[in-house]
Formats: C-alpha cells, structure tokens, sequence
C-alpha cells in the first residue's frame, strides 16, 4: 500500500490545508508520496519535500498547469497513479472539481469529505449536512478520497528532506481555456484556518453594515464570514460563505451575528469550539448550538461590544 | 441544441433530518421530498437559455426509484419538454448514475448538460465531473453565470479564492451553484400541462451498466451533540465569559 497526495498549492506556496491533509493521509498509511502539478513551482515541491511525513515528491511543472484545469491535472495524475492504493486531495473547490474526474477514469468509487480515517479502508464522512456521520467501507482495489482538512491537525512542516523527482507532463486540454482568476486579496487570517471567525448573515441589512463586523475582526485578528442569505443578498462576496454548500471552520471562536442558523449554515460552523451567537429573535435556531447566546439588536451589541474588547488590557490574536 | 438536465429527489433541505435507530440509514418514512436545491437552478437555467431562442429542448432525467419522477414532472412543469426516468431500487452511488447518464447522453446527444453542483443528502459532490470524465468532455463546476456562445459556454465558476471564468467547448458540462439564478415557481395551469408531457420509463438494468455498490455503508450514527449553552444578559457578561471561561480573547 502507499498513498499518492495531490499538493493544492497557488505555484508559490502550498496552501495551508495541504499540510492537514497529509495528516490524514499517512493516516491511512506511512507510505505517503506528494504530487507536485504546476507551473514554475520548484518551491512548492522543495517546501513539500521537507514535510517530515512525506516520503517522495513527484514534480510535474509545464504551462498547461499554471491554472489547475481538472482536464489537465486528470491525465497527469492518471499517468502517476500506477503504484498507489490510494489517491487523495482535500475536500475544498480544488478537490472537489478534481477528484471524480480521475475516480472515474480509474472505475472507482470515489470516498468524499472524509472526517476520520478508521482503517485503510473505512473512513467516516458526514451527510444531510452534517446531521449524520456514515461509516463507510470502500471495496475498490485502488480508492479515490477527499479529505476535510479542517478534522485534522496540520502536519509539522520542516525537518524532513524526501527525494523530489521530476516526471513528465501528460496530454494537454483543448476542450477548456481559463480566462480570469478574481481573488479577493485581503490582510486577514484565512477563513479556513483562522482561530476567530466573526460571520454576519441577513441580519446586517447591507453591505456597509458589516463594517461593524470589520471593526470587530480587526480587534481580534479574525477571519469574516458570512451566511449564504448574507451574499446572495449581494453584502459580501461568495469566498466569505460558510456552510454546507460554501467552506467549513472549525476556529476556537466562532461569533455568529444576525445569523438565524439554519441547516445549511450550521453545516458549516457547528464544530467550531465555542460559539457566540448574536440575535434578535430569541427562538433562531443559532441558539440550539451557541455556548453563548445574547439575544439584542446587533446594531447596539456589535459597538458595545468593540467598546468591551477595548477595555480589556489584552486579547489572544 | 439540446439541453439534458439531471436532476435528483431528496429529503426537503428545510427538514431535520433524523437518524434511524438502528444505524441503517436516516428517516425517509413519513418525511418530505423535494428536488435537489441546485437541480432545481440547472433547471433554471436550461429554460432560461431555451427561453432566449438558443436552444431547442430541454430534456429532465432523473435515476432512482419510481417516487422520483416526481421530480421530473416538477421540471416539465418549469419548463422542460420532456422527461426520462431511469428506474432503480436501492442505494446507488454517483459513479453508477454517472455511467446511467453516459448511456443516456450516447442516446439524446445533448449539446449540454446541466445539474447540480452537490445533492444535500449523501453531499458527494461527484456525478457531474464524473460523467465529464466518461464522455471525456470539459467541465464547469460550481457555475454562476453561464453565457453561450457560438460553440462554447462562458462561465463564472465559484472557488474558495473567489471567483473563476473558463470557456468551455460545447458538448460541455456545467454543475450549478445556487447563485446561478432564482428558480421559478410552477404555477398551477403549468403542472397540469405537465402531466400530458411525455416522460419515459427506462430500467437501469436494461441499460448494461455495472452499478452494484462499492461503498459498503457499515452504520450511520449521530453526530456527538454540542452541550447546551447558556443565554448571557449584556455585551459585557459575554465578553467577560470569552475572557475569562472560555479564554477565546
């Protein structure tokens, strides 16, 4: 057995979460190899290679993978995969967007959004949005699986030196051409992996409104969210949803303003460590899962509640 | 051109959905059904394009057990021309309806096919990239906005970095987000018509597809439930409980 891990990454640096899930995969078994698919990323594969869990990296660097086209990345991946029992990625748009494509390829059923790795075989993945866990058994000789970052812990990220070896590209697409990439740059801890996520839902009115939430982040060094309502509502742009359909977190904080909670939301938050609840209505099913729950006008509680964060002589960033 | 829209029944994304005693699976009895949300925008969307004159017919397919042309009828009364119901009993996974689709595809030749980008009951996220795979097709995930052009599809796919715009030749796929559009209602004189439009009864096993299981689902639990908090009074007793009891700040 031995495990092939294919690298998100933006050709410069390896995204965050990679390191999570190559906790799980040596999870699933120690043998872990690292694909490396990009374009002029030497240092994306040389910071992989010192991951102490990864045992080899394999580097395949052409133009056709500047943009991570899944009808590029699926042959490429393919043509490595021969000597591996597993092939894995995390279960973000990358992942997602990738993995059926090379499971079906392969005739495999692939394993989704997996939460916990029992054996080589058996995985526990959430469904119906996380109001059930299902343990699963897959009985395909090679398996393709997706991995929640956010259930496991990062992997430390020095100190190792495996082997980086270089492999040839595979055919290239002509059936999909990228055109633009927009990427909301911003200053803040990313929301996947922030400690404190601060989301605003319909409640906040509009998008100027979440300035008081901006105000709050600042003070805490925190991520923002939103609820699906929030950004269909046009207050904020689609990289802030959190939930079933947009991203998971799993901060040690989690403040929820003018956020009612329903299924699809709680989805997304409800195994962060603590959470703050913020409402007006007193019956919105956000409570059901708040460690704190205030119920007010967020109009009033959020300044109050910036003026409180100000009195204090310290705050954990 | 052609559109083929995949669309799938599952528990009603309002319902709490409860887990069955015995670990096999969760409540389907007694509980209510509804088209997938996404499939509901591919549908959308599909009539929208047909609306505009650039295409000719939207098919609806559906594959599951008979209460799933349900779904299919919902779609003709939206707007689609006609449905397909491919017949299956018992839990089937995205690889093997994604091999269903394929023998439908070889049969309809669609110049596009639309569905959503994740059904709300098993969240797998897999069928549409998959078929993509089988036909060897381009695929747009989590789209948007989708233009059509001559011979390609513009869209605006949703990413976690923000937001994505590929061209994809036609035949194409495209899995739907639930910003591509607000899905219409069907008015009453509309089901009614929907009634007389043709919908065809296809079994799976009549097509030669191997779709037998290859997950074995071992139990399906609860997840570990959160204790119950507590309402504070003011800002400041909450700020106080972050400081100093949870030591979150």
């Amino acid at each position: 057995m031995s495990v092939l891990l294919i690298a998100e990454h933006n050709n410069k640096e390896i995204k965050p979460f990679t390191l999570n899930t190559i906790t799980a995969a040596s999870q699933i078994d120690q043998d872990l190899h690292v694909l490396v698919i990009g374009h002029s990323c030497e240092a994306v594969a040389k910071s992989i290679s010192e991951v102490p869990n990864v045992k080899k990296v394999i580097h395949l660097d052409d133009a056709i993978y500047e943009n991570y086209l899944a009808e590029n990345f699926t042959p490429a991946v393919i043509k490595n995969s021969e000597n591996y029992s597993h092939i894995v990625c995390s279960a973000n748009t990358f992942g997602k967007n990738l993995m059926p494509r090379i499971a079906a390829l392969l005739d495999t059923s692939q394993v989704s959004d997996i939460i916990k790795v029992i054996s080589a075989d058996t995985f526990l993945r959430p469904i119906y949005a996380g109001n059930a866990f299902a343990t699963v058994k897959s009985t395909d000789t090679k398996k393709c699986i997706t991995i929640r970052p956010t259930s496991f812990d990062p992997a430390p990220s020095s100190g190792g030196s495996a082997e980086i070896v270089k492999a040839e590209k595979a055919e290239a697409t002509t059936l999909t051409k990228f055109i633009k990439r927009e990427e909301v740059k911003s200053d803040r801890p990313e929301l996947g992996t922030a400690r404190v996520v601060i989301s605003g839902g319909r409640g906040m009115g509009s998008g100027d409104n979440f300035k008081l939430i901006t105000a709050i982040a600042d003070k805490l060094n925190a991520a923002i969210g939103a609820s699906r309502a929030a950004v269909d509502a046009g207050y904020i742009t689609n990289d802030h949803q959190v939930g079933q359909t947009g991203k998971v977190v799993v901060p040690d904080l989690y403040i929820a303003v003018g956020i009612s909670g329903a299924i699809q939301h709680l989805a997304g938050m409800k195994e962060s460590k603590i959470i703050v609840a913020i409402n007006k209505d007193g019956e919105a099913p956000i409570f059901s899962v708040a460690d704190y729950g205030l119920e007010a006008d967020l109009f009033e509680a959020l300044p109050q509640f910036l003026e409180e964060l100000n009195k204090l002589n310290t705050i954990q960033k | 051109m052609k559109i083929l829209v995949a669309v799938k029944r599952v528990i009603d994304y309002n319902v709490q959905v409860r887990v069955k005693e015995d670990g096999t699976g969760v409540v389907t009895e007694n509980v209510k059904m509804s088209t997938n949300p996404p499939d509901d925008n591919a549908i959308e969307e599909a009539v929208k394009i047909k609306e505009s004159g650039k295409v000719k017919e939207v098919i609806a397919v559906t594959v599951g057990e008979d209460k799933a042309q349900e779904t299919v009828r919902k779609a003709l009364a939206v707007g689609a021309d006609r449905g397909i119901h491919v017949k299956v009993d018992g839990i089937i996974e995205p690889l093997a309806v994604s091999k269903i689709l394929q023998k439908i595809v070889d049969k309809e030749k669609p110049d596009l096919i639309f569905m959503g980008k994740q059904a709300i009951d098993d969240d797998c996220n897999q069928t549409g990239q998959m078929l993509a795979a089988l036909l060897n097709y381009p695929q747009a995930t989590f789209a948007s906005k989708v233009e059509v052009k001559e011979k390609s599809l513009e869209v605006i796919r949703e990413v976690d970095e923000g937001l994505e715009t590929i061209e994809v030749n036609i035949p194409a796929i495209v899995t739907c987000d639930l910003r591509l559009n607000e899905p219409r209602y069907a008015s009453l004189p509309n089901i009614m018509k929907a009634k007389k439009k043709p919908l065809e009864q296809i079994n799976a096993s009549d097509l030669g597809v191997d779709i037998k299981p290859r997950i074995e689902q071992i139990k399906v639990e609860e997840p570990p439930k959160r204790k119950a908090g507590i309402k504070v009074a003011s800002v400041a007793e909450l700020v106080q409980k972050l400081k100093n009891e949870a030591k979150v700040i």
